[in-house]
């Protein structure tokens, strides 16, 4: 142990805290706002720990009137778009990477390119004129915007780098195509789905844009619910906050359980929809 | 496609090809649900734009073709330029800082220490937690009286600032904002170019004694920049359309002063319900990101020592 080792550990241990502290305190915070009763959140200087903890500011967001319905919209929303993203995009991933069609991924771009808020105009004067917009059907539609790219793109890419000796040999035992990739492709590309599942998700639970156009008093998701809340109920900070901590757990804690899969979707196809 | 046969001799040595004739129609019904779901809701809504922005078109009234004039209107329009402004200089701000401190950042995670893994969970948990929820702490960070970033600035000496209810410091705490959530992309795509570089450079440096800037200057950094390129490219694009962290920090206030082309969009298409003039603006701030991207790869062409070490990459 010289001193250079332990001093370069130092330094070294020193930049990773100076890196991540910034995200270590803001969410720190997040919970500790959400925590505090409004006096300790509106006392000077800051309190960060409390001495009285208010759990009841939690009790309170899921007492409020119609959380649960928001958070069930959000299930439903977030549900259905992933679900059907996954069966019309995993194998069109699969067709896309066998028939090596490159070209096609230009719409993929065009589509994540193009601000959200494009793809409303039009689809709002449609779900109108179908009489939709009192229903979660428009946004589980819009959403699959978000979702079906994210599905197809990822799946490309692992479709590309399974073997295709295991499939050939299938379909010279004669096995269909259909055969081949339910059985063959698909259980290789299994990383690949658990991937494409998991930012499709986050991606479409994390969607605002298209839930403030669409969503009625009823069918707001739960990043409208929160939005709304900001405008109507600026001062109590602390049921503010655990709605927002609410609204964003489930999606914090996949983030660091499934780290490995996220950050292996996003370095792959650095998807983001919207 | 020609599916003349070749049952030549000269074929019999290729095994697979049988199976490559009958490629093109038989992947086709995999991808044809997804095809349905992308001619509806991506190819329909571009088209229905296009012909859309080309109408006098506001909801209740009935539509006249009125062919460019949406268009024309555009330049004469003072909200629509001041916004042209406001996303330019919030994009270039979005787009250069997260590069530096991404880059910063992915040279840290590159070295080894415990924990790496989850602390890399950590450091990502701003770009996945959902901006609304996000926004709405940071508005309560940013209030003048009792929020705690003051604070931290009393702490250091600095005087209170007004942060996003002053016009003229509103864009640079946004863009602190998304600097904050959006930097650990730029690090996983750094991180993954500095995995890819071989060893031998560094050893020949160490062995001529370079010290670490020097390292990092004349070996790492020209060696990620066709990452930090790409890394630059997927910025620009999420910085031009960044909606949801303006939209419920600020709506675009005060007065106008962080209004965007994506806030103006929303107020013209959904809060005056012109939607003729709207869909005009979403065909121009379309071309808008495709012009900068293509002066990004136009940019990066001129740097040809930088391209010529990326082809290998």
């Amino acid at each position: 142990m010289n001193p250079r080792y332990i001093l370069g550990q130092i330094g070294l241990w020193l930049s990773v805290f100076v890196i991540v502290s910034p995200a270590i305190l803001f969410f720190l915070w997040m919970a500790s706002l959400s925590l505090k009763f409004e006096i300790d959140n509106a006392s000077y200087p800051p309190v960060l720990f409390p001495e009285h903890i208010a759990w009841k500011n939690y009790a309170d967001v899921f007492a409020s009137n119609r959380f649960l319905t928001y958070f069930s919209n959000s299930l439903v929303v977030t549900g259905c778009a992933t679900a059907l993203a996954m069966l019309v995009g995993v194998p069109a991933g699969y067709g896309i990477a066998r028939m090596a069609a490159h070209k096609s991924a230009i719409v993929i771009l065009i589509a994540r390119i193009t601000p959200g808020l494009s793809y409303l105009i039009p689809l709002f004067l449609l779900f109108q004129w179908l009489g939709l917009l009192g229903t979660l059907v428009p946004q589980i539609i819009i959403h699959l915007v978000v979702t079906v790219p994210i599905v197809i793109w990822i799946m490309i890419g692992y479709f590309e780098t399974t073997p295709l000796e295991l499939e050939e040999a299938a379909l010279i035992d004669g096995a269909t195509r259909w055969q081949v990739f339910r059985h063959v492709a698909l259980p290789i590309a299994k990383p690949g789905l658990a991937v494409a599942f998991i930012l499709a998700v986050i991606f479409s639970w994390n969607n605002f844009v298209f839930g403030i156009v669409l969503a009625g008093r009823e069918t707001r998701t739960l990043p409208v619910a929160v939005y709304n809340m900001i405008s109507f109920d600026q001062l109590s900070w602390g049921p503010l906050a655990a709605a927002a901590l609410i609204v964003t757990a489930p999606v914090l804690l996949l983030t660091v359980l499934a780290q490995r899969q996220i950050v292996a979707g996003l370095t792959a196809g650095a998807v983001k929809g919207g | 496609m020609s599916v003349v046969t070749q049952t030549e001799p000269a074929a019999a040595t290729e095994s697979a090809a049988p199976a490559r004739e009958w490629r093109p129609p038989s992947y086709w019904p995999f991808v044809i649900p997804a095809l349905v779901v992308v001619l509806a809701v991506i190819i329909f809504p571009w088209v229905f734009t296009i012909w859309m922005s080309l109408q006098e078109w506001k909801v209740g009234s009935p539509t006249v073709f009125v062919g460019l004039a949406n268009y024309l209107r555009l330049p004469t329009d003072p909200r629509f330029v001041e916004a042209v402004g406001h996303t330019l200089s919030y994009t270039a701000l979005s787009v250069l800082l997260p590069l530096v401190f991404g880059t910063l950042a992915a040279v840290v995670f590159h070295q080894k220490f415990a924990a790496r893994g989850f602390l890399r969970g950590i450091f990502i948990m701003p770009m996945m937690a959902t901006p609304v929820a996000i926004a709405l702490v940071w508005t309560m960070m940013f209030h003048p009286q009792l929020g705690v970033l003051n604070y931290l600035l009393s702490l250091v000496g600095l005087p209170p600032q007004l942060w996003v209810f002053n016009p003229t410091t509103v864009i640079p705490s946004l863009v602190l904002v998304e600097t904050w959530q959006w930097t650990p992309l730029v690090m996983l795509i750094v991180l993954g170019g500095l995995a890819a570089i071989p060893t031998e450079p560094y050893e020949s440096a160490q062995i001529d004694g370079a010290n670490f800037w020097q390292v990092f200057r004349f070996i790492t950094l020209p060696l990620i920049m066709p990452f930090l390129f790409i890394a630059g490219m997927i910025r620009m694009i999420d910085a031009v359309k960044s909606f949801d962290i303006i939209f419920a920090i600020t709506q675009g206030g005060p007065g106008s002063a962080s209004e965007t082309i994506n806030v103006y969009l929303y107020s013209v298409a959904f809060v005056y319900y012109d939607l003729g003039y709207g869909s005009a603006i979403a065909v121009v701030f379309f071309l808008l990101i495709v012009a900068l991207a293509a002066l990004l790869l136009y940019l990066r062409k001129r740097l040809l020592w930088t391209s010529q070490l990326g082809s290998e990459a």
